[in-house]
């Protein structure tokens, strides 16, 4: 017998067991008592979050006495509006995700923004809204969205540094 | 070719750490740093070695350089395999001339997944992955081999246990030019060669290493009269067919990184070299010979040789 192979299976499935490491179990254990803890350089006094037990900067160590509780209200310093649906989607399209640096954070947080697409902004203001405690898991989907204050904007130069 | 040393070496071992690649690293690339004397803007190239079918997460080079503190921006390369080759690029950049230091880095978390396993994904993908060998299950194969050529006989070879794959992180600073001449207690690398064998484990003759024969020769490490060696390979019986590849003479004092200890995946080849360097370091030891090895029965294999600081 003679045919073509045009295709082969050859199927991988390798199970793993992704720990997070010491200061960002921290981080998401605090995350379902709806706190956010980031971690304070001791050598240019920035605060990382989410933390990883190093100044990316610096390149020095954090330990958790550096560790200082960040405000769950922040500034959008960039955002996109996401047009394409895709695999694992929990909303419908389109949304807003954003870059949203929290008040007392130097590193922006990533997050949903529950606002019209066409009323999406660079400096608006933004608050976090939890999930409630019995349902919070240490993700980030501890925090649902985060929803416009109302607050004035922020003026480009309190973030264009993050921007 | 100009003189290339190792000033410093860390590192940090362990059966599964709680800390992630991040933490492993910050504590052993600040080690290797204040041992060096050297400062963050000394360093003129930097390069890590790691595998991200250790953790199943991509890219995770990129999240480790949080580690280094790479900013101003900074010179720096990956590669996808043992720390050890990271040295022979950082030492091929040092040969440039341009820049005086390097700073070297590996880490592994085998913990995370089933190593024997993910082991079986760098094999030819029509033939021999579909089959899924694993680890051991080559080794065995490679110590039937030795068995039936005559090269050792069952008792010596022992019992193929699947070895202890652990979490680790190793750094090392090397330094030349000008750098090298204001160090102390630093190790020369006189000689550094790597030679990889075929891919296809059927084509290959098992009961010997001939790309460590190949890589010691062309480093000048063949037959030498060094006062130690320091080899590593996950397989206890490995240890002979890299003692006969090696060749050195009955003087040398030989240490074999692997069989029952835990074996750091990914950071093993540069703590070999790194406790060659140790010897050095501490007066116990004026010449060395390190290896390293990757790749499933002992395919690619490192040679360095080591000299004490003139
Ligand atoms: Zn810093």
């Amino acid at each position: 017998m003679n045919y073509a192979v045009t295709r082969m299976l050859a199927p991988v499935r390798l199970p793993f067991v992704v720990t997070p490491g010491e200061a960002l179990s921290r981080f998401l254990s605090a995350l379902v008592e709806g706190r956010l803890i980031g971690e304070r350089c001791s050598e240019c006094s920035k605060v990382v979050l989410p933390p990883r037990g190093a100044c990316p900067t610096c390149g020095i160590a954090t330990n958790p006495r550096d560790n200082v509780t960040v405000s769950d209200g922040g500034t959008v310093v960039m955002f996109c509006i996401v047009n394409i649906p895709f695999e694992g989607q929990t909303i419908k399209p389109p949304y807003v995700y954003a870059s949203i640096l929290l008040d007392g954070a130097d590193v922006p947080l990533l997050h949903l923004v529950e606002v019209p697409v066409d009323k999406a902004r660079m400096g608006m203001r933004v608050r976090a809204e939890w999930a409630p405690p019995t349902e919070r898991k240490p993700s980030l989907e501890a925090i649902r969205w985060f929803v416009p204050t109302g607050e004035p904007d922020a003026s480009y130069e309190a973030y264009k540094e993050y921007a | 070719m100009r003189d290339v040393a190792i000033a410093s070496f860390a590192q940090a071992t362990f059966e599964r750490s709680s800390k992630d690649e991040v933490e492993l690293l910050v504590d052993v690339i600040t080690r290797a740093r204040a041992e060096s004397r050297l400062s963050k803007s000394d360093i003129g190239f930097t390069c890590s070695a790691s595998c991200d079918y250790l953790g199943g997460r991509p890219f995770s080079f990129v999240s480790a350089l949080d580690a280094v503190g790479a900013w101003p921006p900074i010179s720096e390369s990956h590669v996808e395999m043992d720390g050890a080759w990271a040295l022979y690029e950082a030492w091929v950049r040092l040969q440039h001339g341009d820049v005086d230091a390097a700073l070297v880095y590996a880490f592994g978390r085998s913990s995370q997944g089933n190593l024997n396993q993910v082991l079986s994904t760098q094999l030819d993908p029509y033939f021999l992955a579909p089959l899924w060998p694993e680890g051991d299950s080559l080794a065995g194969l490679q110590a039937r081999a030795m068995i039936d050529a005559g090269v050792c006989s069952e008792d010596e070879i022992g019992s193929i246990a699947t070895p202890r794959y652990g979490d680790g992180a190793a750094a090392m600073v090397l330094v030349a030019g000008p750098l090298l001449e204001r160090a102390s207690n630093a190790a020369v690398i006189r000689g550094i060669d790597h030679r990889i064998e075929a891919h296809s484990i059927g084509a290959r003759d098992l009961t010997r290493s001939s790309s460590t024969q190949l890589a010691a020769e062309k480093a000048g490490a063949c037959r030498r009269d060094v006062d130690v060696a320091v080899a590593c390979a996950p397989y206890a019986y490995q240890e002979i067919l890299l003692r006969r590849a090696l060749s050195l003479t009955d003087r040398t004092r030989f240490t074999f990184l692997g069989g029952n200890s835990v074996y750091p995946y990914i950071v093993a080849g540069l703590s070999s070299v790194g406790e060659a360097f140790a010897k050095i370091a501490s007066g116990k030891a004026l010449s060395a010979v390190a290896h390293a090895t990757s790749g499933p029965c002992l395919q690619q294999n490192l040679v360095c040789l080591l000299e004490v600081q003139p």
